[in-house]
């Protein structure tokens, strides 16, 4: 393993580790006002929605701008967040979106 | 890389960068812009680890990923109180070590599986993301927040990349949660309440009945189940 790429690491260390630590860390975060922290609150849900969006919607091709993409990953999607919902079980709902991608991409359906 | 930087999505760009020739110094800015969500992880944890000693929250930090965050808000919010221990089992145990051991793997093994995508290993990223994030949904203002984050960060990814449409719905998704007003929220077993504890029971966790859960220290200030 080349060792520059070591060096590359630590770097991107050095410019990931300010943003994890700096809300943990400044003094002033633990005395925030209520409205803030409800703020905060709904922090999770939209990052984490909007992490899943980009990946299933939006395809950018080596060198080119980001497309918007429609495909049997959708319906993984659907499924699996209709899973977590009734289960209550992650673990339903990845299997359940594994598998219909699984599936189609094997009959050549996406 | 994935022990010292320990941020997937960047590793992923960062082949991508690296294969394309791309200069350190864009692949450094490129993974700081990535990685800028974290500063709402770690804003969104502070509340709740305010007891924890600094040198410990400083390694917190760096174990602070997309997974370990989702993990650790829901059971936190379930219980109504910091569990410390839970954290370190979601950053370290479910995904610290599995994330290091499944590199490994793939140094020593990718090159033999012909085609991943054919086992549907780039749909689990998303559906974990989509599924933990139900585990957060309580009532209406996630709801919002979740639907109009994911719709914003679309748009934004569209015209701009995937990494300022993430910042950006999940800037402004929060937003939007918040003009639903306390009393439409419809809030289902508000988070840190008896009625939460009493859904999500977990294993070793138990709520009392004044109102109080574990140590009384670790609840954040302000986490008033008002809502």
């Amino acid at each position: 393993m080349s060792t520059n790429l070591v060096w590359l690491a630590l770097l991107m260390f050095a410019v990931t580790y300010p943003s994890r630590a700096l809300g943990l860390l400044a003094p002033a975060m633990d005395r925030l006002p209520k409205v803030v922290l409800d703020y905060l609150q709904l922090v999770g849900p939209a990052v984490l929605a909007a992490l899943a969006a980009v990946a299933v919607m939006v395809t950018t091709e080596e060198g080119g701008s980001p497309t918007f993409h429609v495909g049997v990953e959708w319906l993984a999607l659907f499924l699996c967040l209709g899973l977590v919902a009734w289960r209550k079980n992650l673990f339903l709902g990845l299997a359940g979106a594994v598998i219909v991608v699984v599936v189609a991409r094997n009959l050549g359906l996406a | 890389m994935s022990t010292i930087a320990f941020a997937g999505a960047a590793q992923f760009a960062a082949v991508g960068y690296v294969a394309g020739g791309l200069p350190w110094v864009a692949i450094a800015l490129l993974t700081g812009l990535l990685n800028a969500r974290h500063l709402l992880y770690s804003a969104s944890l502070a509340p709740w680890l305010r007891e924890v000693p600094r040198r410990r929250r400083a390694v917190m930090a760096h174990l602070l990923t997309d997974e370990a965050y989702a993990l650790t808000i829901a059971h936190f919010r379930r219980l109504g109180w910091a569990d410390t221990r839970g954290y370190w089992i979601a950053a370290i145990a479910v995904t610290f070590i599995p994330w290091n051991l499944a590199t490994l793997a793939g140094v020593l093994l990718g090159g033999q599986i012909p085609d991943p995508s054919r086992f549907g290993i780039d749909i689990i990223f998303p559906a974990a993301m989509v599924g933990l994030a139900v585990g957060l949904i309580t009532g209406r203002r996630e709801i919002v927040a979740a639907l109009s984050g994911a719709a914003i960060a679309v748009v934004v990814a569209l015209g701009t990349s995937a990494s300022i449409g993430i910042i950006v719905g999940g800037v402004v998704g929060p937003f939007l949660g918040l003009l639903v007003p306390a009393r439409a929220a419809k809030e289902v077993a508000p988070l840190g309440t008896e009625a939460s504890a009493a859904r999500y029971s977990m294993p070793g966790a138990h709520y009392e009945a004044d109102g109080t859960a574990g140590e009384a220290n670790d609840r954040p200030a302000g986490d008033e189940p008002d809502r």
